[in-house]
């Protein structure tokens, strides 16, 4: 799986209200919680995201509530990608499960920048920077979580093995 | 390699081979355990997934323990729901009624965890096994669902905090305070994804009871799970219990850990942790004569018989000061019989206690129990958030039972000593 867009980075300890406000959690439709994507961050935020963009965060993102919303609100903004320092831990259960691609750099997430023109290879677990021509390695997506993120989350990806079975 | 208790639990689990703590590995689970506030989203997910079936009927805990007896008509609608579903798919540990207590007191009581076991659960305190031996840790409703169905999920190996104890604790002083004291050192994030490892003479000197009320709170320092050895004590626990076959489990010798902690814990006072969070944590003595309105003796953290016991006799020949409120909730059917019993529940109600059904109730702000603008708890349970047991302007302050029982007394925070 290779992903390529733009970097949009935010701090760090990023919390499930800034990703999606507690106002918005009447839907659980993606589009519309995508809509109103980090709202409780910067009103408007989400203007500037193009579909296939990539988010980079610092230290602890997701962290506060276990609302699944929140990794829904970054799939619906067309974000497939988030590369943080760290998650925090139920955020990082929830974002596999609904879907969305999680990559742990540590203190390489200060190496990539708001603009950059990431190219992500999620199999290798290698983040190419061409603005700045620079390369992370990170530990690569294994393969059975791989499996729910190809399915399209834990949902589909139960579905899928139930009716197999 | 050499592996942590977290590490081994996970590894007889997985046909993985776990070489590196970050590694992620798919488990078999051994029980999925969700309450009346996180079951109704679980199994809305479990039916989104197509599945008709739990993996085992014998494997699935369902425990109506939040609001229950129903507070109000969304929670009898939440449990209804449940019900409907306990029975269509043969659930056989479902509880709501007269069988029915505070989940993470209930469970162990009724030998449905071991050491060794992996329990997931769709509440937080899911963690309270690990007294056991067993990892046991909180999810989200659609995991939970998931694992309902599949009887498996994934886990992050987390890498392990082992964390010692030394010295020998005082009188009055309890595993809440330990743990209460261990928050205070590290914060609330201070084990964030990671296992605490409990060791050293005094732990292996506590009771199983205690090793749950530790266990219970790894959650309010980040972690995952909050793991102890099981010895002679935790297999009579479980032989009591009606587990058999349960078997002694520690990790290996020269295992490799994140961190590691010693404190000596001779001399150390009754801890109380203040408003708004665990980790402001301070000895008793230097919040004495700080009024209360309330005092809760319960809980998934110190409903159990031992803390009944020790706040019984804290209260024994006293009088609940006229000003404060003194809510005395045991945790389990069983726990409250045994009470009734041992004449705990006497002494509860000559010393002018509320003693009330087995249920989560003021915990989280239920029911039973809430707290007016201004007012003022001293609680045996485990969060202290804003708001966390009524109004926002109420203030939690937590504590073992019998500093709570001291300070219901007196109607200021005091050492239980001071009585
Ligand atoms: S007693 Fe409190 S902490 Fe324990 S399960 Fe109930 S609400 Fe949660």
């Amino acid at each position: 799986m290779n992903y390529a867009g733009k970097a949009h980075k935010v701090g760090d300890h990023i919390d499930t209200d800034a990703i999606i406000p507690a106002r918005f959690l009447v839907t659980t439709d993606p589009g519309e919680l995508g809509a109103n994507c980090m709202e409780g961050l910067e009103p408007g935020w989400i203007k500037r995201v193009a579909q296939g963009d990539v988010l980079v965060a610092g230290e602890n993102f997701g962290c506060g509530s276990s609302r699944e919303h929140a990794p829904i609100a970054l799939k619906g903004a067309g974000i497939p990608v988030v590369i943080a320092h760290s998650f925090a831990r139920i955020f990082y259960r929830n974002g596999f499960n609904m879907g969305l691609i999680l990559l742990e750099v540590g203190d390489d997430a200060a190496r990539l920048h708001d603009g950059d023109e990431l190219v992500v290879d999620v199999d290798a677990g290698r983040i190419e920077n061409r603005t700045t021509g620079e390369t992370i390695d990170c530990a690569p997506v294994p393969p059975f979580m791989k499996e729910i993120l190809n399915k399209g989350g834990l949902v589909p990806y139960v579905k899928a093995k139930l009716a197999a079975a | 390699m050499k592996l942590t208790m977290a590490q081994k639990i996970l590894q007889a689990h997985t046909d993985q081979e776990i070489t590196a703590a970050n590694q992620i590995v798919q488990c078999e689970v051994s029980l999925v355990l969700a309450n009346d506030i996180t079951a109704p989203l679980a199994i809305k997910s479990f039916t989104a997934m197509g599945a008709d079936a739990v993996f085992d009927r014998d494997r699935v805990a369902l425990v109506m323990d939040h609001f229950t007896p129903n507070k109000d008509i969304d929670s009898a609608e939440q449990v209804k729901f449940v019900r409907e579903f306990a029975r269509e798919k043969g659930v056989t540990h479902y509880y709501e009624g007269g069988d029915c207590g505070v989940e993470h007191a209930l469970l162990p009581e009724l030998g449905l965890v071991a050491p060794g076991d992996i329990v997931v659960g769709a509440d937080s305190h899911t963690c309270t096994y690990g007294g056991l031996g067993a990892f046991a840790t909180g999810m989200g409703s659609t995991d939970v669902g998931g694992a309902m169905a599949l009887g498996a999920t994934w886990f992050k190996v987390p890498p392990t905090i082992r964390v010692e104890f030394t010295g020998s604790l005082g009188e009055h002083v309890t595993g809440k305070d330990l743990i209460l004291f261990l928050i205070g050192q590290i914060g609330v994030a201070g084990a964030r994804y990671k296992a605490l490892e409990f060791c050293g003479p005094v732990v292996d000197r506590l009771s199983v009871e205690a090793r749950m009320t530790i266990a219970n709170m790894a959650i309010e320092a980040g972690g995952k799970v909050g793991l102890f050895a099981s010895d002679a004590k935790t297999l009579e626990y479980c032989r009591a219990h009606g587990r058999m076959g349960a078997v002694a489990l520690a990790a290996d010798p020269g295992a490799e850990y994140d961190r590691e902690l010693s404190f000596d814990v001779t001399g150390m006072s009754p801890q109380v942790a203040c408003p708004h969070l665990p980790e402001n944590v301070r000895p008793v003595e230097e919040l004495a004569d700080l009024a209360v309105d309330q005092a809760v003796i319960g809980s998934c953290t110190n409903g159990r018989i031992e803390d009944l016991r020790a706040a019984a006799a804290v209260l024994r020949g006293h009088k609940v000061s006229s000003r404060v409120r003194c809510v005395v909730l045991p945790a389990t059917p069983g726990i409250w019989k045994q009470a009734l019993k041992e004449g705990l529940l006497e002494t509860f109600m000559d010393a002018g206690c509320v003693v009330g059904p087995p249920t989560c109730g003021p915990c989280l702000g239920g029911h039973m129990g809430i707290l007016a603008g201004g007012e003022r708890a001293i609680s045996t349970t485990n969060r202290n958030f804003k708001g966390r047991m009524g109004s926002l302007s109420s203030e939690v302050y937590l504590a073992s039972p019998a500093v709570a029982a001291a300070s219901a007394v007196t109607g200021l925070i005091t050492h239980p000593g001071k009585l």
